[in-house]
């Protein structure tokens, strides 16, 4: 059943080879076709695949949750340790796993974008400079999922039961809304409350590659005022990095401290 | 002689509930021992401890001299606990093969073990089409893998059918004769009796003896008897000042022993009296009895 789960998790992002090549007549009274919008080109193309292809990161969100979850319930990992297995060393097991996994869809997202955006840009337009400008939003995608994973590790390893662990995930997604929202229009005004939100889990991954829809309105229309900053900071980074890093170290802390 | 594990005054709540208190004990190289007591004395939370996925509350523990850290020592270790736990997905062999890893043993060994518990002509089922008897098998199997130092067995017959729990009997005795340290724990005493030369009995998470079995009570033993002529053998009995207690039980009249007496002499000894027994068998408290002699001396 996982194994169905990951390959679905790396054959869902060649839809968008798909659809980047894709022409749709709607009954003769307009042909929509995509790839004039520019997206499929570079440097756009970079944004887009990562931002989409992210969604996909559910399935082996499900995976890692049942992984931890099915460890706790066939009390595996009660007998591994048994047989001598550190603690530390369960944890970081698994989160090498999760690694392997981010480092292999990060290059298939990688290798997907090359290919749609060889394709699709004009080939006058194709110089290395032009082909990798905005390739830095692989690096963002690497981290975003990598994050994304080791909070469903640590909720599995908190909530003890799939789930739970699922409901956990949502619960904290929903405070970060309120919260924001809060913060937003309670206590300080928009700028404070972003500041402030950059620091919630789910938001630190999602800043990483923001939407691109506005991007994409603003190359046709180029006075169009809503501005989205989708550059890659390396602050951005550098608090996906720490949550990675909280986020593997209490799990190890909850386990250390857990009797099973 | 070799120490294997030692406890200090290791103790373990749970909230207000006290499951171990300031257990203290040793375990010594080629002795099998058994950890008896009823349900809840906290035999389960001891080795939980020891094994590495109980906290303790305070004391001290270390396995074999003491310089390792706890979940390298366990590589030494083959240990069971409760029911047998595997992924149910893989194949026996599977599951054998990610404890050779975790252990650091050769993979050779796989093949060599699930000949000793009768599974290898089913090793490349998947664990979750076992039945209880041979999932219990593989899980012996499994600790066995390393050669250890000592087999930790937690109540490894509960739940089996009696030709399972025979089987798994069998392996524990066969296992004993090779010389390995064994530590079983349960509350089925019989079973310690067959097999076991030491106990630890805890009660309420306190010891209340550790030793050699057969020193457990200071009793010489007692005589079973039985004849024509009872009064005349009672009357006989109670004048003699090597026995102790008598009572009637049944039909049967039970002589404790207070001093030592074979029960060829006494056989003599009432022939001479002109008393003729029908019946006479000389034994000692089972572990069963020694066990109640003790709980009830605590309890008083």
């Amino acid at each position: 059943m996982s194994k169905v789960l990951i390959y679905i998790s790396f054959i869902l992002p060649f839809s968008i080879l798909i659809l980047s090549s894709l022409k749709i007549n709607f009954f003769g009274y307009f042909t929509l076709d995509l790839s004039e919008t520019k997206i499929f080109e570079f440097p756009y193309i970079w944004h887009i695949t990562t931002y989409f292809v992210a969604y996909f990161k559910i399935f082996f969100a499900i995976i890692v949750v049942f992984m931890i979850g099915n460890e706790y319930s066939n009390r595996t990992l009660k007998q591994n340790l048994i047989d001598g297995l550190s603690k530390k060393e369960f944890v970081l097991s698994k989160f090498t796993f999760i690694i392997s996994y981010c480092l292999l869809m990060t290059l298939v997202v990688f290798i997907i974008t090359l290919i749609i955006g060889m394709f699709n840009t004009p080939s006058q337009d194709i110089y290395f400079d032009t082909v990798f400008s905005s390739s830095e939003f692989i690096v963002a995608y690497f981290f975003k999922i990598l994050a994304f994973f080791s909070f469903c590790l640590f909720a599995a390893v908190l909530a003890k039961r799939s789930v739970f662990a699922l409901a956990v995930l949502f619960i904290v997604n929903i405070i970060e809304w309120i919260a924001y929202l809060l913060l937003r229009f309670k206590f300080f005004d928009e700028q404070t409350a972003d500041g402030i939100a950059q620091f919630f889990p789910f938001t630190s991954m999602y800043n990483l590659i923001e939407e691109p829809a506005s991007r994409i309105v603003r190359l046709h229309a180029p006075t169009n005022t809503i501005v989205t900053d989708y550059t890659l900071y390396w602050h951005e980074i550098a608090i996906a990095a720490g949550w990675i890093f909280l986020f593997i170290f209490f799990s190890y802390r909850l386990l250390k401290r857990r009797d099973l | 002689m070799k120490t294997i594990l030692t406890l200090q005054n290791l103790s373990k709540n749970y909230g207000y509930v006290k499951a171990v208190q300031d257990l203290s004990f040793t375990i010594e190289k080629g002795n099998v021992y058994g950890i008896l007591g009823p349900n809840g004395s906290g035999k389960s939370t001891t080795l939980g401890m020891v094994l590495n996925v109980v906290n303790k509350t305070s004391g001290k523990f270390h396995w074999f001299d003491g310089n390792v850290a706890v979940h390298d020592a366990l590589k030494k270790v083959g240990a069971i606990i409760e029911r047998p736990n595997f992924y149910p997905y893989m194949s026996a062999y599977d599951n054998l093969k990610l404890v050779c890893k975790i252990k650091n043993v050769s993979v050779a060994k796989i093949d060599e073990k699930l000949a000793v518990v009768g599974l290898l002509e089913r090793k490349n089922s998947k664990f979750r089409t076992y039945s209880l008897g041979m999932k219990q098998r593989l899980a012996i199997a499994s600790a066995l893998l390393n050669d250890p130092e000592i087999l930790i067995l937690d109540e490894p017959t509960n739940g089996l059918d009696p030709q399972g729990i025979h089987q798994i009997r069998e392996i524990i005795k066969e296992i004993a004769a090779q010389g390995t340290t064994i530590l079983l724990a349960s509350h089925l005493l019989d079973e310690v009796e067959k097999v076991c030369s030491h106990v630890v009995i805890l009660r309420k998470g306190q010891k209340i003896y550790s030793g050699r079995v057969d020193e457990m009570v200071a009793s010489q033993g007692f005589f079973e008897l039985q004849t024509e002529k009872e009064d005349q053998l009672i009357s006989f009995l109670e004048q003699d000042a090597s026995f102790g207690t008598i009572k009637k039980e049944d039909d049967k009249i039970i002589a404790f022993l207070t001093a030592p007496l074979s029960a060829a002499d006494f056989n003599q000894k009432m022939f001479n009296q002109g008393i003729v027994l029908s019946h006479l068998v000389k034994r000692k408290e089972s572990l069963e009895e020694q066990f109640l002699i003790l709980t009830e001396n605590q309890s008083n």
